[in-house]
């Protein structure tokens, strides 16, 4: 029992992939990616049809939630897991992206390729708007504020009767296809690709960040946060950052969004949907990319999957919440072990000193 | 504005019972906080649960129906003492449950900062959703234990026998959780434990007695706080619990949470507030203006209005 406790997938994985040579990697690499790219398929033999979700098609479901929680998780994963910042209103930057989406996609000629851009710079000017006075709170105070923030996103989007108010905004335009790739109603496929390709990006980015100075800094900022100003770096600076670019990743999940399912309404924004996505972030295991993801998996998988048990299931996904995080409480893939060590260290000599 | 103006003694009134309803569900947020530091998410569902204990006496214990008829003297205040006393009780009880399911074992682990906050958030979907399947997610109406009569005008205000009720009989059970708090051993256990977690348990705290006692308190004011909200509002549903929590946690962090002086006053301030806001820029802005103060108080003031006395007198 304590060998399986002690058990870190994420450390065996790693030991591996450090005493494999550059080529190997890059085979693996590109497998892995082609193997997630089938995906869409993987719905369409009859012995995998298990995978077929009562209500939507499988490759619906690989859209939304799937594709889209695994994105905003990993987005807002800089902001809880790296930087150790409790973010309770993610879903406000969700919804801009989305009503930026939808009024521009409505109101003006621009498509959502041109729109996307916008809609994270939006969000971005909206984590800073946030980010600058409330990054000096910490801990709980902080996340009642962003918990206060993404509420007032939502109110404020059902009570502005020209943006929908509550019946939302419909008739949001397709994207314009692409490569050849028809994005619409009936190719769900599409925005599956167009969304691993952003998860792409984003992985991408949080592994060269994570090993330049704002990743150190972040690390240093959760584990001791006085520390780390004293030792010279711009705590407050590195904060924003993290802020904004988990607001950039929740933003442009939010065009894809309004662009896929066409209609927004301020219900589809509700604080539930923060909590689910941090949920995401702590269930796979906080702060690593792989748990991040497979906790994404999971959590927006299985809702959908049970849904034959219609009205059980979200007490099911409440149990396995509880029991999960109970028994293994740094998630299903914990962090690094290197990264957990100082933080364990100091308590031990806290509690032995 | 006008309507400020006009109304402005009846808006205080109304608001003051509101805000005592605030006060009491924040006291079980600040007291967990005040032990554990951590936000007790599934506290909104603890209230839940002590609404429908508050109807489910009334309705299926003492035989009042909706829209039964008025009931009067002596059948009324036992009534109203049964329900109070079954309110508060489910609570406290299902409090105790939250203690023991989602923090119990984490906490003697030793576990991460957030993983007890998921698991809180796990065990209020279980409750919730337990809820809604046992009432097939309608609203539930409760009997009108009180009428809603004016006792008496008073610059203008109605005052309500319901809303008079909140205003009297709440700050009684605050006092006496005040008395509680600071004059017995078990008071003074809690304080203990909220100021130096390690040190208590060096000087022979039981800490696992003390955080249950301190969910269980923590759920009897909550429960409280159901009873007083039915015979105000006289409905229930499985997600009720929701908004009045989110506003609940907000007067605790907005007086200075884990200080329960901080809980009484920001819970009076939030439901002023909220009134005159609501009577002032309609109902449908009150509850961005009450985010909006929230984020702007804690900006300035960064640990609540009452954040000096929070390191001295913590709970």
């Amino acid at each position: 029992m304590s060998k399986l406790r002690d058990f870190n997938l994420r450390d065996w994985g790693a030991s591996h992939w450090a005493g494999w040579d550059r080529p190997r990697r890059v085979i693996f690499v590109l497998a892995v990616i082609a193997l997630v790219a089938l995906l869409p398929f993987a719905g369409n033999f009859s012995f995998t049809n298990i995978l077929n979700t009562p209500i939507s098609s499988y490759a619906d479901v690989l859209v939304y939630p799937i594709g889209m929680f695994v994105l905003m998780s990993l987005g807002l994963n800089i902001v809880v897991g790296k930087s150790g910042m409790l973010d309770l209103g993610y879903v406000a930057f969700f919804a801009i992206g989305a009503y930026t989406m939808g009024v521009l996609g409505i109101h003006t000629h621009l498509n959502t390729w041109e729109i996307l851009p916008i809609g994270m710079a939006l969000a971005m000017v909206a984590g800073v708007i946030l980010g600058v006075p409330s990054l000096r709170l910490r801990g709980d105070y902080l996340a009642i504020v962003t918990l206060g923030f993404g509420e007032i996103v939502r109110l404020i989007a059902l009570n502005t009767m020209k943006i929908g108010g509550p019946n939302g905004l419909s008739n949001i335009p397709n994207p314009p296809p692409i490569f050849g790739l028809n994005f619409d109603l009936t190719n769900p496929k599409a925005f599956f690709w167009l969304i691993f390709v952003m998860i792409m990006l984003t992985i991408w980015m949080i592994r060269r960040l994570s090993v330049r100075r704002p990743g150190r800094a972040w690390e240093a900022i959760r584990q001791d946060e006085d520390a780390a100003e004293l030792m010279g770096v711009p705590t407050l600076k590195y904060k924003i950052w993290s802020f904004v670019l988990g607001a950039a990743i929740g933003g442009a999940a939010g065009v894809v969004y309004a662009a896929k399912t066409l209609y927004i309404s301020p219900d589809a924004f509700t604080f539930n949907i923060s909590v689910l996505i941090l949920s995401c972030i702590v269930f796979g295991g906080i702060g690593n990319i792989w748990g991040v993801i497979v906790g994404g998996v999971f959590l927006a998988y299985l809702p959908e999957r049970i849904r034959f048990i219609s009205d059980a299931r979200q007490l099911i996904f409440g149990l396995t919440m509880l029991i999960i995080m109970n028994f293994r409480p740094d998630g299903l893939l914990p962090r690094k072990k290197r990264e957990k060590m100082v933080h364990s260290n100091q308590k031990s000599a806290v509690k032995h000193g | 504005m006008h309507t400020l103006f006009t109304q402005f003694w009846q808006l205080t009134f109304s608001g003051t019972a509101q805000g005592f309803i605030y006060i009491l569900i924040s006291l079980g947020y600040t007291m967990v906080y005040g032990v554990l530091r951590m936000i007790n998410f599934a506290n909104s569902e603890i209230f839940m649960f002590g609404t429908f204990a508050t109807i489910i006496t009334a309705r299926n214990i003492l035989g009042h129906q909706p829209n039964g008829p008025t009931i009067h003297g002596f059948t009324l205040i036992y009534s109203l003492l049964l329900c109070l006393i079954a309110s508060m009780l489910t609570s406290g009880i299902v409090a105790l449950l939250v203690e023991f399911v989602a923090y119990r074992r984490l906490r003697s682990r030793g576990s991460n900062r957030l993983a007890p906050l998921i698991s809180a958030i796990g065990m209020s979907i279980v409750l919730s959703e337990t809820a809604r399947l046992l009432t097939a997610s309608r609203a539930v109406p409760a009997p009108e234990l009180l009428a809603k009569k004016s006792l008496a005008t008073v610059l203008g205000a109605n005052l309500r026998v319901d809303q008079v009720m909140v205003i009297l009989v709440a700050p009684i059970i605050y006092f006496f959780l005040q008395r509680f708090v600071n004059r017995t051993r078990l008071g003074k256990a809690i304080r203990a434990v909220s100021m130096s977690e390690e040190t208590a348990k060096l000087m022979g705290v039981n800490l696992n007695r003390v955080i249950s006692a301190t969910f269980l308190i923590g759920g009897l004011m909550t429960g409280a706080a159901a009873f007083f909200f039915e015979t105000v509002y006289e409905a229930t549903k499985f997600n009720i619990g929701f908004n009045l929590g989110i506003a609940a946690f907000t007067a605790a962090v907005l007086g200075g949470i884990g200080n329960i002086k901080g809980a009484f006053w920001g819970g009076l301030f939030l439901g002023l507030l909220e009134t005159y806001a609501s009577a002032v820029l309609g109902a449908q802005w009150k509850a961005i203006t009450v985010f909006v103060v929230l984020v702007l108080v804690l900006l300035f003031r960064p640990s609540g209005l009452f954040g000096e006395a929070v390191q001295q007198t913590r709970v």
